[in-house]
């Protein structure tokens, strides 16, 4: 473990990260090992981090060391992409059981590596550590080297069980992996003087593509992707590249400023995130090259197809700026993205309500600040029930974030975007900014939206609920005015086929003091049709007596009695 | 019957398995107000987490004790009471059930000594169940760890019950497999429901996880039995387990509280389901109802229809040993051949297949043994199996991460075995080869073997 102690303590006192250098030398030391808070932490292990860091080299046999967990619950769960070998889309671990942790399985290990090269014969194979092996004290690294011996091929050490720290510790210890046993140990077959690296880029749903086909057009050669759709020849030779940029700055600044240490290539850091960002980055990328030797008119030719680019760009933008102008966003990612992401939204006219800032660094902050204003809301750690009733109280249209908090937007009845590392769009680049609004006005003009947030239609008062609730209110309104209630009494029809009403029929029966059916029939029309309503003549002579007759009637009813 | 083989590799190429922990995790997650809480590092949870999440495209919660290194040093206890008092207080659960991990089995963390530990120092915590589960990552296997927990909710849970005691005539309590979905729990109830029977279900993942919108969101679980219910399953007249994993639960509460219990080995096929209607029968004394009836009569007339498509046909299955057990059997009783069977961990089932070998092994091994097969049947996981090898590809058990509706998917009852049947069915009348005229020509005596054999497909 002592080695991967130092390793930790040598990636924490890592100059080029700007949270260690506003530390003191004291706070340094003890680097970033703040305890997670039990029964309160989520996220992944360090072994999580070194994996996703090296699996998109593509050729590698990646194999685990450890119990069926770490990669029987994990593998094949992440959208890179490959042009070549899809190798490393097979899930390879020693599965170590009882007996192993017991005796130790250094020899399970080593006959698992004779294995992977024997049956798919790899350019080389990474051995990543996970805990339990590591607490038994298996020696992968020993292993590693007697099997690279052995079978003549590179056999890669990753020292990163997850209880050392977070993620992102992985990420960088996976760095320092590949620093000491892979860079440098190849030669490309040529160089030219427009090679670069590209560092911190995994190529996830094939974003690497939306823009390599600028680099190409511009002669400009990604030497090595560091890790995206890389082969281990690209990594093995990547220190001749001329110039690196670093895509992702929490990931792998250890890999850029040890390479322009030790190799004397400068890097920089951007973004392919939005058109301004990939317009800046490729100017950046030009720039640095010019200054390592290449022709000067590089950069006329980098800025006639940033130009072509921007106006296609802005073209193919210009239909949706009018559907998303004004349109609120709330967006829950981390690290780079958090401001990049930013800008771009922007770019397509979105407001935003809030960023998390949780795995940014200083310097992200500072962008947001710039780019959302002084007061931008970042939210450090919002809760689901926070997260819930933002987007409940329509305080936001939309929300973009990570997988995992795709259900509180979902259960909310608001749209979501993925834009996290399992997302199936890619969005890179000048064509990824279009695609990337092009989504988003799919999501928020998605006619599901009306759909899912009407209510059941037992949850709303129905037709006879209504209908009762009006005869009940006229009911208490007749019952209080007897006058009305004559009034209406008077005006229902009886006989519908000659159009009669009870009024005309009351005044027949007291001005002829007439006592049958017949004689009301004959006097009033009423009851010559189809007859149906004779019952309800007789029903009216039947209950004359009771009524509360109006003046004249009371006259009438005296002359009847008479 | 079926010789079992332990394979002579030393890497997994591919896994088949996952980890007896989460296994555990999905067995809380069918308790109402439940968090479930991994004793390991934070990856431990992860990737269990994410691991649901694609299954059930639904909100998981699972929390972790976050070891780190110098914890799992010093052993785990300030961490597992940290974890429990800060869940306490944020979630408020009912129930906090904690799986052990590889790193503190191998540290050799004595949890159960830590609780009675907790429950002195913190009398608040007292209204809180604590259960905890010990599930090493480098023992047995996903449905061992969903078994030992339901078997220990038993012990732990439920009220005791004299054998004499009055019981509920119209209650019985289901132990499902960690296989059966929550459409197939959904069923099962349907079923009984017909009889007039209730069903308490240990665990119920069928109201937590079946993908219903939420009148509010909660932190913890949604749904599934509560512990007042837990405690009363003593006072049901009957106990159904469905799947041999859940025996030794069945047993647990039938010598804790008298209830006898019946172990269906499977739930999905014809005769197991005449055996459950007949038990149903027995139970309510109640005539099968009409509509049990209708089903019954389907599922027979699928079948006649379906033979003919299932004869002769070779599958290839990987999967736990229940849900093995259940589909090799099912589809062996349509006239198909179980031509190759993995499976992830021992079980008494596995001899009891109709085939010739059964391998304790992973993806590479069932894709070895696949070439040739009609049909592949597995978990998402055996997709690029299928593409390689150029057959159909049917997705079942955890994880399916690439179609929607996992929770759904219903294969038992005769309604479930029908729709079953009708789906592989219709696979293999959409993969059937049409012939051409160049079918069945002779090979010309200059073509090599390789083509040939292509052509004559």
């Amino acid at each position: 473990m002592s080695s991967v102690s130092s390793k930790i303590q040598d990636v924490f006192n890592e100059p080029g990260c700007g949270k260690n250098q506003g530390k003191s030398e004291k706070e340094r030391k003890k680097g970033c090992t703040k305890q997670l808070q039990p029964g309160g932490a989520a996220g992944g292990c360090a072994f999580d981090g070194a994996k996703i860091a090296l699996q998109p080299i593509t050729d590698v046999a990646h194999l685990v060391h450890g119990p069926i967990a770490c990669e029987g619950n994990s593998w094949d769960n992440r959208g890179s992409k490959s042009s070549g070998s899809n190798l490393w889309r097979t899930g390879f671990t020693t599965d170590i059981n009882e007996t192993d942790v017991v005796f130790g399985g250094e020899k399970r290990l080593y006959k698992s590596i004779k294995e992977i090269i024997e049956k798919y014969d790899p350019p080389a194979v990474f051995v990543y550590q996970t805990c339990v092996p590591a607490m038994i004290g298996d020696d992968i690294d020993a292993v590693c080297k007697a099997a690279s011996k052995k079978f003549g091929k590179p056999v890669v050490p990753v020292n990163s069980p997850g209880f050392v720290g977070p993620k992102n510790l992985g990420n960088k210890l996976a760095g320092e992996a590949i620093l000491d046993h892979v860079i440098g140990t190849e030669e490309p077959e040529y160089t030219t003087p427009y090679d670069i690296n590209i560092i911190g880029e995994y190529n996830l749903s094939g974003e690497l593509w939306q823009v390599k086909p600028l680099l190409d057009e511009l002669g400009i050669r990604i030497l090595a992707c560091i890790s995206g759709d890389a082969k281990y020849h690209d990594i093995a030779s990547s220190h001749r590249a001329r110039a690196a940029m670093m895509v992702c700055s929490k990931s792998m600044i250890n890999i850029a400023r040890k390479m322009e240490e030790r190799f004397e290539i400068p890097f920089f850091e951007g973004s392919f995130y939005g058109i301004g960002d990939t317009s800046d980055a490729l100017r950046e990328i030009s720039r640095l090259l010019i200054e390592r030797g290449a022709p000067a008119e590089l950069m006329e030719r980098t800025e006639a197809v940033i130009a072509r680019e921007e106006a296609r760009a802005w073209a193919a933008i210009e239909p949706y700026k009018k559907r998303l102008t004004g349109k609120k966003v709330l967006l829950i990612t981390g690290g780079v993205k958090s401001w990049s992401v930013v800008a771009a939204l922007q770019e397509a006219g979105m407001e935003l309500v809030g960023t998390s800032v949780k795995k940014s660094t200083k310097e992200d902050k500072e962008r947001i600040k710039e780019l959302m204003g002084q007061d931008a809301h970042m939210i450090d750690d919002m809760s689901p029930r926070e997260m819930y009733k933002m987007l409940k109280d329509a305080k936001a249209d939309i929300m973009l974030s990570g997988g995992r908090s795709q259900f509180v937007a979902l259960k909310a009845k608001m749209p979501w975007l993925d834009i996290n590392q399992e997302r199936h769009h890619a969005y890179m680049g000048y064509v990824g900014m279009v695609e990337l609004v092009k989504e988003i006005d799919k999501a928020l003009y998605n006619p599901v939206w009306e759909q899912v947030r009407k209510r059941a239609p037992w949850e709303e008062k129905t037709w006879e609920e209504v209908a009762d609730a009006a005869i009940a209110e006229e009911a208490a309104a007749l019952a209080a005015n007897p006058e009305l209630a004559r009034e209406k009494r008077r005006s229902t029809p009886v006989c519908k086929c000659k159009s009669v009403l009870r009024g005309t029929i009351e005044d027949a029966i007291v001005e002829h003091a007439l006592s049958t059916a017949e004689a009301v029939s004959e006097k009033t029309q009423a009851g010559t049709g189809c007859g149906s309503c004779m019952g309800k003549l007789e029903k009216i002579l039947e209950t004359m007596d009771h009524w509360h007759p109006s003046p004249s009637e009371n006259k009438s009813q005296a002359q009847q009695a008479a | 019957m079926a010789t079992v083989i332990t394979p002579k590799k030393s890497c997994s190429v591919n896994p088949l398995k996952m980890s007896q922990p989460i296994g555990s995790a999905l067995a809380f997650m069918g308790i109402k107000n439940c968090m479930p809480l991994f004793h390991g590092s934070q990856g431990c949870t992860s990737f269990g987490l994410v691991l649901f999440v694609r299954h059930f495209k639904e909100a998981i919660p699972l929390q972790t004790t976050a070891m780190s290194e110098v914890a799992t040093v010093l052993g785990g206890l300030e961490n597992v009471e940290q974890a429990v008092v800060t869940i306490a207080s944020r979630q408020k659960p009912s129930i906090i059930g904690i799986s052990s991990t590889g790193v503190t089995e191998t540290k050799g963390d004595d949890v159960d000594a830590y609780i009675k530990l907790i429950r002195e120092k913190h009398p608040e915590l007292d209204p809180i169940s604590l259960v905890y589960v010990s599930t090493p990552d480098f023992k047995d296997a996903f449905q061992d760890g969903w078994a030992k927990t339901v078997t220990k909710l038993v012990e732990q849970l439920v009220e005791p019950i004299s054998a004499g005691a009055p019981r509920l005539p119209n209650r019985v309590n289901l132990l499902p497999g960690a296989h059966l979905t929550p459409g197939d729990i959904d069923e099962i109830r349907d079923i009984l429901e017909a009889f007039g029977l209730e069903m308490l279900v240990l665990p119920d993942l069928s109201g937590s996880l079946d993908g219903h919108i939420p009148d509010d969101f909660t932190p913890t679980t949604l749904g599934g039995i509560s512990l007042e219910e837990i405690a009363s399953l003593g006072r049901s007249v009957h106990t159904i387990a469905v799947g041999e994993q859940m025996r030794d639960a069945a047993v647990a509460l039938e010598s804790k509280t008298g209830v006898p219990y019946t172990v269906f080995d499977r739930l999905t096929g014809l005769e197991p389901n005449d055996q459950f209607i007949s038990l149903c029968v027995r139970i309510s004394g109640r005539p099968v109802p009409t509509k049990i009836r209708r089903q019954r009569g389907q599922l027979v007339d699928a079948m006649l229809d379906a033979h003919f498509h299932f004869g002769g046909k070779k599958i290839a299955i990987g999967a736990e040993p229940d849900l093995l057990w259940a589909l090799s059997q099912w589809s062996h009783e349509l006239g198909a051949e179980t031509a190759a069977a993995v499976t992830t961990t021992s079980s008494p089932m596995l001899q009891r297949i109709a085939t010739d070998e059964v391998l304790i092994g992973d993806l590479e091994d069932l894709e070895a043994r696949a070439a040739g097969c009609d049909l592949l049947m597995t978990h998402s996981h055996g997709r690029q199996a299928a593409e390689r090898l150029k057959i159909p590809f049917y997705r079942i058990g955890i994880p399916m991460f690439d179609r929607l509706g996992a929770a759904h998917q219903t294969i038992v009852g005769y309604r479930g075995t029908r729709n079953l049947t009708f789906e592989i069915a219709n696979m293999f009348i959409a993969n059937g080869h049409e012939p051409t005229p160049e079918t069945w020509s002779l090979p010309k005596e200059n073509e090599n073997a390789g083509t040939a054999a292509v052509t004559a497909h």
